[in-house]
């Protein structure tokens, strides 16, 4: 350990002179948190400049993004006039970016919320009630996660048919066990405190106790893992655009349109780097989000 | 130990059963007639009659799956709607590109993943550590599948210097293990990093270091062995991304393996390949998870007793 932490660890552990010190929240302990991490700011700040221009893609986009053909520039390099270029068929790729960030935007976020959701109120009911609701819950679990990777998402769209909105009802499926399990483990920590006993002892019913007492703990980690969680499932939607079982053709998703390039890379590089941009950044503006809110969250990151 | 691994392989069963259930029952979730589906579409109605009779389909739900169940557990999946060959032999077929592939993979992202963690808790908030993180921040945020044909585009196209798609020879398997195994490796180098980091804060590594050991000895034999204990576990779920992940990749490099055939067979809707493709990558899913429990248990004895 360096100097520098250390005099910062001897710093916390001197306690504050009470009539000085600010009154300290939770929130105000995490904002103080994240705000000393520049990187995070900055992902937090790239996510939110993401969500506007997807909210205002429709009138930002300078062309139609699906029946716009400039039959002069097939295949041109970026340029003044088509920022990043245009594809094989003439459609202005910057348009079709912009577009697209909805799509993929809206795949991630719904997805993990409903799988957080779900899982959260799963976790809960089993952490809590344990016995025959936990083995059940659990033991769906079990077989949830016994399917590898994306090959649960992909049975499901084998099942639903493809298109964007099974896409997302297989991402939200998949995700619910994380969710599930995360917030069991918090549930059987948090159960047995002396405060769960105290509103147990004054008559509280068990909603009272699970949803005011043992869900807000809960939440920093659901938070966290909410927001990791969205990068993985944009990458999960555009992988089963890529595979052909999502967005079809010619809707402007990013995996779709990665899926498209691929016939015509020899000749055009170009049409595939910009949708790869794409996925990439928006990906890594979740995780450094995610991770900043873990460091900003996490009560055993105080000790390092 | 071994009472340990009994236990362990017991508990593996009705997970496996579910799975055998859900698997069954994907012909009945599929929307349509599954005999009209195997018939074809121009099939008259008296030969989806024969068809239905012939796959069984006319009898109740539970006789269907004792039929289904005795027919998995001899290795018969039925035929392939498309080829009309058996099942398992369309799979044997594929299975060890994708075996080779998924290893290869698991191999050196294991490794790098975990030097790279160790460098970076070792230089903690140093210039190693900004880079490894740095590194494995993009891995984990870079989809494989544009990551593949970056790579491609790169070495096969502009460099010439491996080939793009196919498995005829060791180097057809360099780009596509390296696709696949990025992520891995970028977890891996994280996870290991957090892990190493916790455990060179405990008391026992202030005292090795208080005793005069070198540094190398006090990382390699007092935090190594006991930072891999959460670092397995975490390998174990790693096989399960990489196998699912394997499937996309194989896509991207026309590759002749379990996960291309699943997606030809998705698309031409050719189910019994479906189900029998399922089965196999939980199965094996699940086996690795076995051996990696019990490879936890070898390291960490304490596991044992409980």
């Amino acid at each position: 350990m360096d100097e520098q932490e250390e005099l910062q660890r001897v710093d916390a552990e001197i306690p504050a002179v009470p009539a000085a010190a600010a009154v300290r929240t939770p929130w105000t302990e995490f904002r103080r948190k994240f705000l000393r991490q520049p990187v995070a700011v900055v992902a937090g700040a790239f996510v939110l400049l993401l969500v506007v221009l997807a909210l205002a893609s429709p009138w930002l986009a300078p062309y139609d993004a699906e029946n716009f053909f400039d039959y002069d520039s097939l295949n041109a390099l970026p340029s003044v006039k088509h920022w990043f270029g245009v594809d094989p068929l003439g459609r202005d790729i910057f348009s079709r970016i912009l577009v697209g960030s909805r799509i993929s935007l809206t795949a991630g976020f719904v997805s993990v919320a409903v799988g957080a959701l779900v899982g959260t109120a799963l976790g809960l009911i089993a952490g809590y009630y344990e016995g025959w609701w936990d083995r059940i819950i659990m033991r769906i679990c079990d077989v949830l996660f016994a399917f590898p990777g994306i090959l649960l998402a992909i049975g499901i769209v084998a099942i639903l048919g493809g298109g964007m909105f099974n896409v997302i009802i297989a991402v939200a499926i998949f995700s619910i066990p994380t969710f599930a399990r995360l917030v069991r483990g918090n549930t059987l920590g948090l159960k047995h405190l002396t405060f769960i006993e105290a509103a147990r002892s004054i008559g509280a019913s068990d909603w009272t106790i699970v949803t005011r007492h043992i869900f807000p703990g809960t939440i920093a980690a659901v938070v966290v893992y909410f927001s990791l969680r969205i990068g993985t499932s944009i990458i999960t939607a555009a992988s089963l655009s890529f595979i052909g079982m999502g967005a079809q053709p010619p809707t402007p998703e990013w995996g779709a349109m990665l899926n498209e390039a691929r016939a015509d890379m020899m000749t055009s590089p170009h049409v595939a780097l910009f949708p790869s941009l794409a996925i990439f950044l928006t990906v890594l503006a979740f995780n450094l989000l995610g991770d900043g809110l873990r460091d900003a969250l996490d009560p055993k990151i105080e000790r390092q | 130990m071994l009472q340990y691994f009994a236990k362990r392989l017991l508990g593996l069963i009705p997970t496996l059963a579910l799975v055998g259930v859900l698997v069954f029952l994907f012909v009945h979730l599929l929307p349509g007639d599954p005999a009209r589906l195997a018939a074809g579409p121009d099939a008259n109605p008296e030969t989806v009659a024969l068809v239905r009779q012939d796959l069984g389909l006319d009898k109740s739900l539970p006789e269907q799956f004792l039929r289904f169940s005795r027919g998995v557990l001899q290795g018969d999946f039925g035929r392939s709607l498309r080829t009309k060959r058996p099942v398992s032999t369309e799979i044997a077929e594929r299975f060890m590109p994708t075996f080779w592939l998924t290893s290869m993979a698991m191999a050196w992202s294991v490794a790098i993943g975990m030097f790279i963690g160790v460098l970076s808790a070792v230089w903690r908030n140093r210039w190693p550590d900004r880079v490894g993180m740095t590194l494995a921040v993009t891995g984990i945020s870079f989809p494989a599948f544009a990551l593949g044909m970056v790579l491609m585009q790169i070495f096969s196209v502009q460099l010439n210097w491996l080939p793009t798609v196919g498995a005829d020879s060791w180097r057809h398997y360099i780009l596509p293990s390296l696709t696949l195994g990025a992520a891995v490796a970028a977890i891996m180098a994280r996870f290991t990093r957090s892990s190493f980091v916790d455990i060179l804060q405990e008391d026992y590594v202030r005292t090795a270091r208080a005793k005069g050991l070198p540094e190398t000895v006090v990382v390699v034999k007092h935090g190594l062995r006991n930072a891999l204990i959460p670092v397995v576990t975490m390998m174990g779920l790693q096989f399960g991304f990489l196998l699912g992940g394997s499937i996309v990749v194989e896509v991207v490099f026309n590759w002749p393996g379990m996960g291309r055939l699943l997606i030809d067979a998705v698309d031409m809707r050719d189910y019994p390949v479906i189900q029998g493709l399922v089965l196999l990558f939980s199965l094996e899913f699940v086996l690795i998870n076995l051996a990696v429990d019990v490879l936890y248990a070898v390291i960490n004895p304490t596991i044992r007793y409980r």
